[in-house]
């Protein structure tokens, strides 16, 4: 069973965990994706891959708690055990030499970015990355960010720090100011990379979304992770992650993660409520969107 | 004992021995029928429907066995098991023995036993069979019963392997080909290690076959014996992922089994197909069996319960699906198939079961459309009926649709059975292996050999969609082959 090295908490309900799979971050690369599940009762979840440490054998994932399978990745402690993590999975991300490059990440989408753009950066491109969130405190991976980028722009939604306003507020300056973006990858919530996409068609630059449908082998048996792309149904696990962002068809993806919607709730309701689960007080308290506003 | 048996054991305790009743009387032993859990009580649980057979309905049951000289059961057996002689063995009473006997050319008797299409096999051919009963021995049965016997009685001997040869073998996915091929060449002394993309050994057996035809315990069982027998299991490896083939034999494995199956599920093209609540038979399966989302208490894999389920295709997969979605507590389980029930693909013993737990069969049906509610979630289909036309490719009449005899069904839940297509991973990433136009690995029908030396495959990924023992028999050859191979072309 892989080891877990490290698993930290970087934001509210954000958590960074390291896991010790040697062969298969030997042969990562940037923009694919693992399937891990935490104990033998639990689910197939797919993660992207937010960091490889090649020498250590070292895989990084960011996760947010949304729901019971990664509520219960924060209870694993460093030096524990995961049941499985299979990957390398999934096509890398095209990485060409196009002069500028351009990432751009919101939310948990921030880590996913990272390794994408130390590739983008080896093969040559000056590389812009632009980050954001809803507010300061779920921000992370600034620094690393900073480290790979030639020019880094931090966004929050709130205006507590950085630029006030979106990640694609940001890049329409951008792209207003004649800046020739090459190529554009864009990793993060639904919303957000159908508004990237959706701003990146008028100005005719090819953009990359990388999406997160919900799947089970991660091969192409089952079918489950299939996405709508320029009218054809594609399977996201061994057709993608990565795909046109102008083709792709974001409502029906939406609809799709959305699925088990009333299990999910029901499911982590139970969790939260179970007096024996290691839940770390913040986690415990957790809510979702819809009912904060309640 | 019913009465019939009861006369059958009176007559035979005047004869001295087993098998000792002349062939007339043998001929007038009814076919035992297998007791099986009442359908209405088992269209609710996942429990194994036929109980399988007592010791002495067992053995009454091998007294039908005429013993003829032709055999014609051990060349209907696709590895051509030693039938007549397992089914001696029984009437020895030797039952560990019989199930020894099955394993010298079938390493996986209990699940073979549950899931070989007998009656288009070994008991379409049998003697017995063409009596006036005109039923033949259940060889299936029998199979099932020694094989039980042996294990549940703990009297599994470990074959004892060959000398170790030094040479190493790695087997591609732990489907019924891949523990074929390991079992082999691990009595011949090879190392040998399987490699397996999810997390628990077993390919369909574990993921597709639903718990209640195939206990998944079982299929455990015999990986268990492999293991012991030295076999190593790489689980949540994905060979074209993970490693390659070439890397395999960088790792110093001088040949290579490719068993990876059944590829990518097909969809019907229509309309609205990637609703929710629409699945390919592989995903609601593999939920329900290798996740066990049927135990929701229990395990965190979620599964959409329909109330209203239709399942379009007539093999055993559709079967598979329209059963478990009774289990899962379907109101109105479906079965929508374009042509007739002659043409359905699936085993009758499956059709049989299906209707006996109150499947509903709209045949020669099909769905031309799925509509969505607001929240993009299917709630119907629209169809239309066929009618057969003249012969197709595959020698059945081909379905035509019958104009302005649509019809809306109200569905909740639907289920793609229509077959798969080639997984790519392996064929992208290994240069030089040759596959036909659909994707499927060539392989050499006798030596399983593909394009590449000192590789294999067989199974669905050779054969596209097939069974339980033609894999198995496959891995038998390529086994064969492999052996045969290594000890000729590999120095060590």
């Amino acid at each position: 069973m892989p080891k877990v090295v490290d698993n930290q908490q970087i934001g509210p309900l954000i958590w960074k965990m390291q896991v010790e799979v040697p062969r298969l971050v030997e042969k990562a690369k940037a923009g694919q994706f693992v399937i891990l599940r935490v104990n033998d009762h639990g689910e197939r979840v797919p993660m992207s891959i937010a960091g490889l440490n090649r020498e250590k054998g070292l895989l990084t994932i960011v996760y947010q708690v949304v729901g019971k399978t990664s509520a219960l990745m924060t209870t694993v402690e460093a030096g524990g055990e995961i049941a499985d993590c299979v990957g390398p999975l999934g096509v890398a991300s095209h990485v060409d030499n196009w002069g500028i490059a351009c990432l751009i990440g919101g939310g948990i989408g921030i880590a996913p970015i990272y390794p994408i753009a130390q590739a983008y950066k080896e093969a040559g491109n000056k590389v812009i990355t632009i980050i954001g969130a809803r507010s300061k405190d779920i921000l992370f991976y600034e620094e690393e960010h900073k480290a790979v980028a030639d020019e880094l722009y931090v966004c929050t939604d709130d205006g507590s720090y950085g630029h006030h306003g979106f990640v694609s507020d940001k890049l329409k300056e951008l792209l207003d100011d004649g800046v020739k973006i090459g190529n554009i990858m864009a990793i993060g919530p639904v919303p957000m990379m159908k508004v990237v996409a959706n701003l990146t068609k008028e100005y005719n630059v090819p953009t990359w979304v990388s999406l997160n449908p919900l799947m089970i082998d991660g091969t192409g048996m089952c079918g489950g992770c299939r996405v709508a792309v320029g009218g054809e149904t594609k399977f996201a696990c061994v057709d993608g992650p990565d795909f046109d962002g102008h083709k792709v068809d974001f409502d029906l993806l939406t609809a799709r993660l959305g699925a088990y919607r009333d299990q999910e709730r029901k499911a982590m309701k139970r969790f939260l409520e179970d007096p024996h689960c290691r839940l770390a007080e913040s986690v415990r308290q957790f809510k979702y969107p819809d009912e904060v506003n309640k | 004992m019913n009465n019939e048996n009861k006369a059958v054991a009176k007559k035979k305790k005047k004869l001295e021995g087993p098998n000792k009743l002349p062939i007339k009387e043998r001929m007038k032993i009814p076919r035992q029928v297998m007791p099986a859990q009442d359908p209405n009580v088992r269209k609710k649980n996942f429990e194994e429907v036929p109980f399988g057979l007592s010791e002495e309905m067992a053995f009454i049951e091998a007294e039908r066995c005429l013993d003829c000289p032709t055999q014609p059961c051990v060349k209907g057996c696709p590895v051509e098991v030693d039938i007549p002689g397992f089914i001696k063995l029984i009437l020895e009473k030797d039952y560990a023995a019989a199930a020894r006997k099955i394993k010298e050319t079938n390493a996986l008797p209990a699940v073979c036993g549950r899931v070989c299409p007998q009656e288009e096999q070994c008991e379409i051919v049998c003697i017995t069979g063409k009596g006036k009963s005109g039923k033949p021995v259940a060889i299936g049965y029998l199979e099932r019963f020694v094989a039980d016997y042996e294990r549940e009685h703990n009297l599994v001997q470990l074959p004892k392997n060959a000398p170790p040869t030094g040479r190493k073998v790695a087997i591609v996915g732990s489907g019924p080909a891949g523990l074929t091929v390991a079992g082999d060449l691990i009595k011949l002394g090879h190392e040998v290690t399987i490699f397996e993309a999810l997390h628990r050994p077993g390919g369909v057996l574990v993921y597709g076959i639903p718990e209640f035809r195939l206990p998944k315990s079982i299929v455990q069982a015999e990986c268990d014996v492999l293991a012991d027998m030295g076999v190593q299991f790489r689980n949540s490896t994905v060979i074209g992922k993970t490693d390659t083939i070439d890397e395999l034999f960088e790792m110093g494995y001088d040949a290579i089994f490719i068993g990876t199956g059944a590829g990518l599920p097909n969809f019907m093209g229509i309309e609205g197909e990637n609703l929710i609540g629409i699945y390919s038979a592989n995903e609601y399966l593999t939920r329900s069996n290798l996740m066990r989302a049927f135990d929701e208490d229990e395990y965190d894999t979620p599964i959409i319960r329909g109330k209203n389920v239709a399942v379009l295709g007539g093999g055993n997969t559709a079967m598979d699906a329209v059963r478990t979605a009774l289990r899962l507590g379907a109101e109105n389980a479906y079965i929508v198939y374009r042509r007739s029930e002659k043409e359905m693909p699936a085993r009758i013993e499956e059709i049989h079961h299906a209707e006996e737990e109150g499947v509903q069969f709209h045949l020669l049906t099909t769905p031309i459309k799925f509509i969505g509610d607001e929240q993009n979630r299917v709630k119907a289909m629209e169809c239309v009926k066929m009618e057969l036309g003249e012969p197709d490719a595959s020698g059945r009449r081909r379905p035509v649709p019958i104009e302005g005899s649509n019809y809306i069904m109200e569905v909740d839940l639907v289920v793609v059975a229509i077959g798969n297509s080639s997984n790519p991973l392996i064929p992208q990433t290994t240069p030089g292996l040759e596959c036909n136009r659909w994707g499927n690995i060539v392989a050499d029908p006798e030596t399983m050999q593909t394009s590449r030396k000192g590789v294999y495959a067989g199974g669905d990924i050779v054969t596209g969609g097939a069974t339980v023992i033609l894999a198995a028999g496959a891995g038998k050859k390529a086994a064969r082959a492999i052996h045969k191979y290594l000890m000729e072309e590999v120095k060590k």
